[in-house]
Formats: structure tokens, sequence, C-alpha cells
């Protein structure tokens, strides 16, 4: 491959895709600053997670037949999520574990997929940065990303190029939000007090911004600094490390 | 009728796919258990000499353990006496009537009324000896034996515990090493007495909002006193 | 004991507005986990340790059967004996039957989940027999009429306020005006209280951590020193374990012991660790005259090999329960049963049934934290995914929740379809949402927006946006 520009699927994520389409292109404009040849494969959908996190296997390995095929064949499959990726790399495997032939394929699929900050900096090494950002942000590692594919420094190295970013560390970076999928609408009393525990750390931090790398937890913690009217912007990490903040925060209107 | 014993092994043996281990098969466990080998060691315990008594001292502390160093058997009831007067204890004591004990020259500290024998309802302070320290925490390792009733370990509310420091080991290998190596010739397994009290610190508790408190069933507080055999 | 399993959401809503509790479980947030944190720190071998222990529990399982009748053989040499119990109500009946024997009226008891799983307690008290537990915080519950809410801290959803109110009502003969204004007034009444229960009983029932094959020992982990002077004083020493508490020998018991006490509470080790090999011996002066080992299957044996093998590997340690983000919401008692937080979530289905403990391996965001934590590296994230899939498996899901999921999953399976579908419905939320950028309310959401607001959509999707601009491959 040396010499030769890295072809990447880029896995969308189903959340990205519906809900906040500006962080696809930032992981796109990410990639192709790297040097990569991006390609979308139109016959994505979802990672299927919803289903294998609520025991519907069945379901869950025929969307992930679809993801193995769609993804056949690229140097690498990059997506905007730790949650996601981590659905592909860890558990498409296991899912698959009776059965040689797909097993096969999807542990060449989970060889080649990566979560998009560990992409850049990990795999690629990627240092530079063109953006800047002027703002004290504090990062918060979603469990996936951090617990399935250990991205806990990736992130951090690569906002450290970006000028401007100051990051202050809450103490609670590490802690589950209450997001957990179908989980923050199956119990919502004890969901909805875990992301208000998450929004007092994230304010104790005194950051202006919270950044993550999963659209799911963002979605649940910048809801719920909406309701408590927290001046806290949320935004995916990719948005500040691709220079495309000039649009609202998550949950923040035009108006 | 099928025992519960039969019926627990069957269930196992069928869990697992297989019947009785052969004996070829069962080469590997018994050998396990012949060798008591030791697994992974934790490095903070390879010290030697008095490094590792300082260790002992060190981490006994850290868990509210009272220390005290002597060099020789002569002057453990001074420090004895010092103790219970600095916590304004009662100078009766029960001793265990442990032969590693009977150098302690009592008689010579007027204020102190030793005893001999295990504990019976009202004794304050005890005073045991210990088979072994393990430097790696700050544990006493104390066996149980006609000589060494376990119950004195936990019923006073004062317990006093002396050894030497050539009975301090780094590790807790080392001290399972010396008591097998105590032990009685005789199949594997024998050489293991009644009881094994390993102690570290006094009694402590922290049930009620988590607040930490000493004395909560056994001995209130603890005093290890060392004695120097190694010389200088 | 009753399962309330079944109202696990009601129990978790009590919960959150239980001052008392919430009190509690802050501080239990920034204690145990902070000492295990710098325990951990302060032993570079720790990782190694863990792997060390689940390869010593592997072996174990793997030879299980060996081990056990080892452990047997020399438990009788020494004349004690065990009692094979195939399921809870074989070994109430085996303790039940060594205490009549022993013509006991009350009997001491330490800390033992297996005695709260088969709720020995009740069963006895069935009998006229009084037992009496001796670890403070489960003597506290005991007066209280309340399970454990912690396995290792049984009493930690308690205020001292209540302990107080607890000793006052049930303390009998004692001057009504006495000082019990704090932990450690508390602690004297209860040390004297039941200094006279250890010295009264006529028989002395343990837990036990492990028991060791090489030695047939028992052995017995407290920082309180209960579980000695309950097994020292009284005639009687009978044991309550289940089978898979084996190890092979002294050095492996030692390597458990070096992370459990630091996954548990951050001590570098418990105040006592004892090791108890049969009854009292010619010439010594005190010890049990009869030694039993009451040994526990209920299941465990079938589980070998299977979804939940893993499992067996546990220690008891909670380190599961003081890290996970749903338990320091909720507190133990919310999951309805003898045990509580990650393990909990896993061991009850398996004990009571799905039916009756369906929600529990559903109230976790499967974060991993647990076992990030677990000493023995048990994959508690996937255990509870295995009992999800029984759950749709079996048809236990609620039809709405299958239903919604079906519907998805149907669109998920058909990207053209999902496209249009997800097309038109952003835009659709997008154009509503975009002044505001969030939603306060949402039909068929009211889950989400009860406690916070539901960001809006861009509004066009990625994947419509990305065919206009590049034209997708197919």
């Amino acid at each position: 491959m040396a010499g030769q520009s890295p072809h990447v699927g880029l896995f969308v994520t189903c959340l990205v895709d519906l809900m906040r389409p500006s962080v696809g292109f930032a992981a796109v404009k990410l990639l192709q600053a790297a040097g990569c040849a991006v390609t979308v494969p139109a016959a994505q959908t979802c990672c299927g997670q919803p289903a294998y996190n609520s025991g519907d296997d069945e379901d869950a390995r025929a969307i992930a037949r679809r993801v193995i095929a769609a993804f056949e064949g690229f140097d690498y499959v990059v997506a905007p999520s730790g949650s996601c990726a981590g659905t592909i790399k860890v558990h498409y495997p296991r899912l698959f574990a009776g059965d040689t032939d797909m097993a096969k394929r999807a542990e060449d699929l989970a060889r080649r997929t990566h979560e998009l900050t560990s992409f850049l900096n990990d795999v690629l090494q990627v240092t530079d940065s063109k953006a800047e950002y002027r703002a004290k942000v504090t990062y918060h590692d979603t469990c996936s990303g951090l617990r399935e594919l250990a991205v806990k420094t990736a992130p951090r190295a690569l906002l450290g190029g970006v000028k401007g970013v100051e990051l202050a560390e809450s103490g609670g970076a590490e802690t589950c939000c209450g997001f957990g999928g179908t989980f923050c609408v199956k119990y919502p009393d004890i969901s909805g007090h875990m992301v208000d525990a998450k929004a007092d750390d994230v304010i104790a931090s005194g950051a202006d911004v919270l950044l993550g790398g999963d659209l799911g937890c963002l979605l649940n913690i910048a809801g719920r600094l909406k309701r408590r009217g927290a001046a806290v912007g949320v935004r995916h990490v990719a948005e500040v490390l691709a220079g495309m903040t000039g649009g609202p925060a998550i949950g923040e209107g035009e108006g | 009728m099928t025992t519960g014993r039969e019926t627990i092994l069957g269930n196992i043996r069928k869990s697992l796919n297989r019947g009785p281990l052969s004996a070829e098969r069962a080469a590997g466990p018994e050998h396990r258990l012949k060798a008591a080998k030791p697994n992974l060691v934790p490095a903070r315990g390879a010290v030697e000499g008095a490094e590792r008594v300082a260790l002992f001292i060190a981490e006994a502390e850290k868990v509210d353990t009272t220390v005290s160093r002597v060099a020789a058997a002569a002057e453990v009831p001074g420090v004895v006496a010092a103790y219970l007067a600095a916590h304004d204890l009662p100078t009766a004591l029960k001793a265990a009537p442990d032969p590693a004990l009977a150098d302690i020259p009592w008689s010579r500290q007027s204020t102190l009324a030793v005893r001999q024998g295990g504990p019976e309802g009202g004794d304050e302070v005890g005073v045991t000896g210990a088979l072994a320290g393990i430097a790696e925490t700050g544990t006493l390792m104390l066996v149980s034996g006609p000589h060494s009733p376990t119950t004195l370990n936990f019923l006073p509310d004062t317990h006093i515990a002396v050894l030497t420091t050539g009975a301090i080991d780094g590790t807790y290998e080392e001290a399972w090493a010396r008591l097998r190596a105590a032990g009685s010739e005789g199949p594997e397994g024998a050489f293991m007495p009644r009881t094994v009290n390993l102690i570290t610190g006094p009694s402590r508790t922290a049930d009620i909002e988590q607040t930490l408190l000493l004395g909560a069933h056994g001995p209130r507080r603890l005093l290890i006193v060392i004695i120097d055999d190694q010389g200088p | 004991m009753e399962s309330t399993s079944r109202t696990f959401e009601d129990n978790a809503r009590k919960a959150l507005i239980d001052a008392d509790l919430r009190r509690a479980l802050t501080k239990l947030g920034h204690g145990f986990p902070v000492k295990r944190r710098m325990a951990v720190e302060r032993l570079p071998e720790f990782e190694g340790l863990r792997d060390a222990a689940r390869a010593i529990k592997e072996d174990v399982l793997e030879n299980l059967d060996f081990y056990l009748e080892r452990f047997e053989e020399r438990v009788v040499e020494q004349g004690g004996q065990v009692h094979w119990c195939v399921d809870a109500a074989e070994a109430n009946q085996a303790v039940l039957a060594i205490c009549q024997e022993a013509g006991a009226r009350t009997v001491t008891k330490s800390k033992s989940m297996i005695g709260e799983e088969i709720a020995i307690n009740e069963h006895l008290e069935a009998n006229g027999i009084t037992p009496v537990e001796t670890d403070l915080g489960e003597y506290i519950i005991q007066l209280r009429g309340e399970p454990p809410s912690h396995i290792i801290a049984p009493a930690i959803h308690l205020s001292m306020d209540q302990v107080t109110e607890t000793f006052r009502q049930c303390h009998d003969g004692l001057a009504a005006d006495r000082e019990l204004s704090e932990p450690r007034d508390l602690l004297e009444e209860a040390r004297a209280i039941l200094r006279q229960k250890f010295l009264a009983a006529d028989v002395g029932i343990t837990g036990a951590n492990m028991l060791i094959a090489e030695t047939g020992s028992v052995a017995v982990v407290t920082n309180e020193g209960n579980a000695d002077l309950t097994m020292t004083l009284p005639r009687v020493h009978v044991v309550i374990a289940s089978l898979e508490k084996v190890v092979p020998t002294l050095e492996d018991a030692t390597t458990i012991l070096r992370v459990l006490a630091r996954s548990a509470t951050g001590q570098e080790t418990s105040v006592y660790t004892t090791f108890a090999s049969g009854p009292r011996r010619p010439g010594d002066s005190d010890g049990p005259e009869e030694f039993h080992v009451v040994l526990l299957d209920n299941g465990r044996g079938a589980m070998l090999g299977g979804d939940f093998h893993d499992v067996l590997r546990c220690i008891r340690c909670g380190a599961c329960l003081n890290h996970c983000p749903v338990y320091g919401t909720i507190g133990g008692h919310a999951y309805g049963w003898v045990y509580s937080g990650p393990i909990g979530a896993v061991l009850s289905p398996g004990l009571i049934g799905l039916e009756e403990a369906g929600h529990l391996p559903n109230a976790s965001t499967l974060c991993g934290k647990c076992e990030e934590v677990c000493p023995m590296r048990i994959p508690l994230p996937k255990m509870l995914r295995h009992w999800r899939t029984r759950q749709f498996d079996r048809d236990l899901v609620p039809p709405a929740s299958r239903a919604a999921l079906k519907g998805w999953a149907f669109l998920a399976k058909r990207p053209a379809l999902y496209r249009a579908a997800t097309g038109l419905a952003m835009r659709l939320l997008g154009a509503l949402g975009r002044r505001r950028g969030a939603f306060r309310r949402m039909p068929l959401a009211g889950g989400w927006t009860a406690a916070r607001d539901l960001p809006a959509p861009e509004g066009a999707t990625f994947m419509a946006q990305w065919s206009r601009r590049k034209g997708a491959r197919p």
C-alpha cells in the first residue's frame, strides 16, 4: 500500500446519517486530508447494534451480513463512532462464531475497521492539523470506544494539534452518560439521573464545549444540558478536528 | 438412591462432557496440588534483611498496627508496660503458653501481672507469638495448637504479638513454605494446623455510613513487638 | 427471600427519591473506586495477578470434580464432614439437621452470600432456631428485616440516624436516653451485645471465600473478626459454600487474595484471613468439636462450559457494584433479590428465573466498566447480552418493544426503503426543529424527553446529501 492512497469505506453510522450529517462530512474531510480515497457504500443503514443489544441476534446477523458485504474490498473501514466500530470490530465475529465462512469474513472486516480518531492518530499517525478552535473543551470518553477499542489518547492527541483548543479534563470523563442505546428509553428515570450527573460533571469542568466521539452519547448529554439551560455546547470531535464548527452545536438552534 | 454427591459430580461431568478424570488426565491437577508452586509473586516482598523488616513495619503501621522493635527478649516487658501505660490499659496480661514466649522475663516488670493460658472472660490484654510476619502487607501468621489458642487472638481488647526478625518473611509464599516446613511429615496437607490466622492490623468496620472504626469484634488495637535476633 | 425483581422499575423510582440512599451512593462512588485505584497503582503486578487468578479458576472449573473430591478427602481426614447439596432446599435441610443434632437454640453467623441465596435464616427461624448475624452491617439489616444492598457492604444504603433508630427499637433493656449520636456509640453497643451472642451460640455458621483442595481448608476473610469468633467459640462450625469456591493450593488462594481486597475495598489485604481445617485437635484448648462443610450446587454445575461459565470465576468482591453507574444511581435493593449490580443481573435470572428477573439484564447500559474492574475478568456485559438473547428467543420481551424493534430491523435490512423513509422523516423533523435546535416533547419519545431535550436533526440525511454530491458506489 506504500505510495498509494488507502481506500477507506466510510461507515457513516445511522445517527450521523439521520441526526447530524455534518459529522459525516467532517469525517470525509479529515480522511481525505490524510490522503485517503473515501467511498461511502450506499448499501449501509446501521450496524445492527439495537437488535444485537436487544437480544434479537437473528436480525443483528442479517444486518451484519449486509454490512460485511457492503464493506468488502476496502483497505480500511472507518466510523465516526466508537460504539458502531466496536460492534463491527468486537461483536460481529462473536455473532458468527458458529459459522466458519461468515466468521472469517467478519474477522476480516473487524481487522480493517477503526474508529475515526483512532484511525487518524494510531494508523495514519496524523499529526498536523490546519484547524483552529478557540475554546475550552472537555472530552467525554464514550464507553464502547474506551473499553472495547481503547480509544483514549487518540482524540486528545489530535485535539492537541488544533490551534486554540484548551483541554479541561473532567473527573467523570470515563463515566457512562446513561444513554446505553435502548436503555435510555427503557429505563428513562435511571437514565435521566445518570445523564444529569454527567451534566454536573461537564459543567464542573468549566469547559465551554463538550466533545466526544459518539453521537448517541452526545445527543443525550446535549439534550440534558439544553434542558437545564446550561451554556455548554456539545459537538462531535470530528467537527472540531475538521474545522467545521460554523454551524450550531448539537441541540442548538439557528434562531 | 443417588446421593447429592453423585448427582453433583454427575452434573459437573455432564457439563464438561466427560466422565471422572482418567489417571492420565488427573496427572495435571494432581501435580498442581503436590507441587503447590507459587504463581506470580509481587516484587514488593522481594527484599532481605533490614529492608525486609523495615517494609514489614511500614506496611503494618499503615493499617494502624503499633510496632516496637527491641534488641532482646529481656526488653519486651518494658516495651509492653510502656505501651499499656501510654494507652491507659490494664496491666493484667494473658499470655499464650507458647515456648516462643518462654524467654520473656515478665517478672522483671513488676507492674505487669502475667498469667498463661487461653482466654477467659474478662481478659483485656492477650500476648501471643506468631509463626511468621509477612512484610508484603505487614501481616502476622498465627497458627493454632496446644500452645497457641486461637481465641486469644480475638477476644481480648488488646492483642500483643511477639516475633523475631528472623520470623519475618518477605511474601506470603515464603510464609507458606515456612509453615509447610514446620509441619509434620505425613500425607500432603497434613502440615496444616487447625487454624491459620493471617492478621493485618486491628479489627475494623466501615458498615455505618462508610466511617472507618477500629475494634469491631476483634481486638481494638494491635501491638507487634519485634525482637532483633539477627544482631547488628 | 421473596424476590421483588419484577417491580424493578418501581423499585428504582423509589430509590431515586430516597435522600438517605442518594447520599450513601454518592459517598460510595467517592470511596471504594478511589481506594481501589490507589491500591492498584501501588501494585505493578496487579494486571498480571488478575490473569493468574483467572487462570487458577479456569483450571479449577476444568477439573472441578477432581478438586472437590480431593477437598472432601482432606476434610474427612481431618475429622470434618462434607454435605453435598443439589439445591437450596437440601442445603437448608442439611444445616438445620446439623443444628438440631447439636441441640442448637441460637446460632451465630458471619456474612455469607450463599446463606442469603438459600435463605438459611428464614429456614432456621421457621424451625425454632435463632440465627444472629454478626457482621455489623448484616446485623443491622437483620434487625430491620431487610436484604443486603451490597455484596460486601450490606447496610451501605442506611444512614447513621436509621441505624440509631433501629438500635433504639430493637435493643431492649438499655437506657432510653443513652448516647447514640456517633458511629462509635453504635459500634460499641453492637459489639457488647454481639460479644454475648458469640459466647452463647451453640453453632457458628460462616461462609467461605475459598475452599482449599490441597489442605481441606476453608478460607474466610473479614475485617471485623466476626467470622473467627463465629467459627471458634461454638461447639459446631458449619461452613456454607458453593462448589466453585474451591481452589487447588494455598499459593493459589494467595494469588486470589491479592486481588480480592484490593478490588473490593481498596485494602492491600483484609484484616483477617483465616484458614480453618477441621475440628479441634488433641491438645487444643479451643476450636469447634464438629466441622461441617455444606457444599451447594444450585445450578452451578450445569453452568460449566455454557454461556454463563465465566461467572463461576466470581469471587464476590463487589467491584462491579462499586463501579457500575446504574448501581451507583439506584443502589442494591432495586434489583429485588440477593445479588445486585452487574453480577446480580447475571446471576439472578439463573437462580430465580428469567421471568422473575427479566428486567435486570436489561437495566444496564453495557458500558463495560464492570468488566474493566472485575479481578477475575468476567465478561459481564457479554453475559447480560446472553440473557437478552434468551429473553428475545423465549418471547419474554414486551410486545410493543418487540414490534418496534422488528419494524426498525425490517427497514434496516432494506437500504432503499430505509433511505426513503428516514430521508423524509429527517427533513420534516429538521424543518420543525431548526429554529430552536431541539424538541422539548416528541410523540413516542416521552422516555427521552422526560429528562432531556431531543436535539433536532440537521435536515437532509448524510446519505441523501452524499448521493446528490458524489453519486454513491452501488
